[in-house]
């Protein structure tokens, strides 16, 4: 029997599990273990040192896989040095010695359903091409409502009145969808939990402090290589909104870059690849609308992303807004983060009060 | 009994401490060496400002800032804990209301903190590297056998600054070497090393960051007049330097000390106190946390350093 793992970025791996585990009856998904500071560490030790962070994360948790028995890993790939990771991958685990397979589903930042097809046949060739539409829609739906749920999380988690209630709940909803039956049913639940979102007692001042968050996709989306930037700043009571999630990049980024470009013409002419020239754009609409502040993240070694700050920087001069640029790597030292994040902080609330 | 604040700077090479009253003068203030042990500096440190302040004094807040900010904040039950910046910013506000840029050069940090009309509007703060901070500045003075409190006056001795790679600080120090076994007289490599510590500095936090006059240069290093020339030198603007430039972090966190004063009354005397600290692993998941569990007076008061909020 074949036993198939992926990489973990967020919360992402209920719906991954989900799909792999309906569509393959008689495979085992084997769950990655939770990224730990061991996952790092293990990914530092067999990657290139001027790697990206991401590379070094999802490398460490493929290895961890295959010591839990997967023989089979799935990756993925982008329009950065994202593209090259599964080869790469899949040659450093052969060279430590594993013998196992690594499934690139997108190749050359494209999908193509034939290639799939095929690959997934590798997995199981009597696969049901049905049934993994009917789940895959499923999945790519339940991706939806949970990026929903959690832009409604962000805005407010700073300010729930009982603390931690919005992150049980969401933890309570996340172990629902992973029985969920069909469509119906996940439309149900999440109904459900959205009634039960909103009725969580949040006390909203007028005055608060609201920041964007943007940056380089993985780092964004992985609380642990960001060292949980956004619960820290929940502790602050700061309202958060992050542009990037799944559900952005399958179905709104394609569509969105004709819409960036124009709204930020003055900054680029040209696809600075990974989501570069996206990040520019939304650097410009959160300026130009009432938050106080840009954070910047990116995995140390993002090229796309380095090509963008000067000119993020460029733009939040004219619009005399702060940013605040975080580098993360396996190497970052917690206390400096925490240190600058506080300072930034102090200053927005300066600002404020002036 | 007139009121008064005591800011608590604990930093990464030493300790400074200020008492000052309701009107922003300083009554009395110490700076010593924190060598490795935070808490034991703090206490020699209240020693000497206890012995200084007249007795017609009460503390009526206490404030620590630096990288111990937080055990030693535990440790005197201080009324307000915070980040270097601010305090930096708000320690030079108080006496230069309309400065525009501070440059800062630590023990181990540098920093750049812009301010319009009296707000801090951005700042930065070395990341990657340590090149270019008193650290780097003190180690090569022992390599050159000089001390440190002399080498500005080398500096400026020199008419000639040899030119150092100074991107990083063991190049640096390897370049360092070159030149003085080639022969190169001993101020125009010190000269050459404050003038790459500038040139570091200015490539390095302050990137990208426009330095608008008035501008305040302060931190340990703004002792050092050789820095301080090439900074004159390289920026064409004129530096403002402060007697009491290696204060103002302390100064500044006093003076928020102040402002969130409780009205409780502190007392200076802590040599009786048993401040302990225990480090451990912990070995219940693969995050291997390191904690650190603190005791006052062998009562836990806190413990740090746990990712899942076991501890």
């Amino acid at each position: 029997m074949t036993k198939i793992a992926f990489p973990h970025m967020g919360d992402y791996h209920v719906p991954a599990n989900y799909l792999l585990s309906h569509i393959f009856p008689n495979t085992e998904v084997i769950k990655a273990p939770k990224i730990t500071s061991k996952t790092i560490e293990l990914g530092t030790e067999h990657s290139p040192e001027f790697v990206c962070t991401p590379f070094k994360y999802t490398l460490g948790t493929m290895i961890e896989c295959l010591e839990k028995g997967a023989d089979t890993l799935i990756q993925m790939g982008g329009g950065c040095r994202y593209g090259y990771y599964s080869e790469l991958q899949d040659k450093i685990l052969k060279d430590i010695g594993y013998n196992c397979k690594v499934i690139n589903l997108v190749t050359e930042g494209k999908t193509n359903i034939k290639r799939i097809n095929n690959l997934l046949k590798s997995i199981e060739p009597k696969y049901s091409k049905i049934k993994a539409l009917y789940y895959g829609f499923i999945t790519f739906k339940m991706v939806k409502y949970m990026d929903k749920i959690d832009d409604y999380i962000r805005e407010n988690i700073g300010f729930e009145l009982k603390k931690g209630s919005f992150e049980s709940l969401k933890e309570e909803m996340l172990i629902a969808f992973t029985h969920i039956k069909n469509y119906k049913d996940l439309k149900k639940t999440y109904k459900r939990y959205l009634d039960k979102l909103h009725k969580i007692k949040v006390h909203k001042p007028d005055n608060r402090i609201k920041i964007g968050i943007i940056g380089e996709l993985y780092t964004i989306m992985e609380p642990f290589s960001n060292y949980f930037l956004e619960k820290e700043l929940a502790k602050h009571h700061i309202e958060i909104k992050r542009f990037t999630n799944v559900h952005y990049l399958l179905f709104e980024k394609s569509h969105k870059y004709k819409k960036y470009k124009k709204y930020a013409k003055e900054y680029f002419k040209y696809n600075m690849g990974a989501d570069a020239s996206d990040n520019i754009a939304r650097c410009k609409y959160l300026c130009r609308e009432d938050y106080d502040g840009i954070i910047h993240i990116k995995s140390s070694f993002c090229t796309p992303e380095i090509g963008a700050m000067p000119i993020i920087n460029k733009i939040a001069n004219t619009y005399q807004k702060p940013v605040l640029f975080f580098s993360f790597d396996s190497a970052t030292s917690e206390t400096g983060i925490k240190t600058r994040l506080e300072a930034f902080y102090d200053m927005l609330e300066m600002r404020k009060d002036k | 009994m007139k009121d008064c604040y005591l800011g608590v700077d604990i930093g990464s090479i030493s300790t400074k401490g200020v008492i000052i009253d309701d009107d922003n003068n300083i009554i009395t203030s110490t700076y010593i060496w924190t060598e490795g042990n935070p808490t034991e500096a703090v206490k020699k440190l209240l020693n000497v400002l206890k012995k200084n302040l007249p007795k017609d004094y009460v503390i009526k807040g206490i404030g620590t800032t630096g990288s111990a900010r937080k055990l030693i904040g535990l440790m005197l039950k201080a009324n307000i804990v915070k980040n270097e910046i601010t305090a930096h910013a708000i320690g030079t506000l108080t006496f230069y209301p309309n400065i525009r840029t501070i440059l800062e050069i630590g023990g181990q940090d540098s920093k750049i903190i812009l301010i319009k009309n009296g707000i801090i509007t951005n700042y930065a703060m070395n990341t990657l590297c340590a090149a270019g901070t008193g650290s780097f500045l003190s180690s090569q003075a022992k390599r050159l056998g000089i001390n440190v409190e002399e080498f500005g006056d080398y500096a400026l001795k020199s008419k000639n600054p040899v030119k150092i790679a100074a991107r990083c600080t063991v190049f640096a120090e390897s370049d360092l070497v070159h030149k003085a076994q080639v022969g190169y007289p001993k101020e125009d490599i010190i000269a050459g090393l404050c003038k790459s510590v500038v040139l570091n500095y200015l490539n390095n936090v302050g990137k990208g960051k426009k330095i608008i006059p008035p501008i305040i240069f302060q931190g340990g290093v703004s002792k050092n007049k050789g820095v301080v020339k090439y900074f004159k030198e390289i920026l064409k603007e004129d530096i403002i330097v402060d007697e009491n430039s290696h204060l103002m972090g302390a100064i500044g966190i006093a003076v928020l000390a102040r402002r969130n004063k409780t009205g409780n009354t502190y007392s200076l005397e802590m040599s009786n106190l048993k401040f302990i600290t225990k480090a451990f692993e912990c070995h219940k998941c693969p995050n291997t946390c390191e904690l650190l569990k603190i005791y006052r007076n062998d009562e836990l008061v806190d413990s740090w350093g746990s990712k899942c909020g076991k501890y």
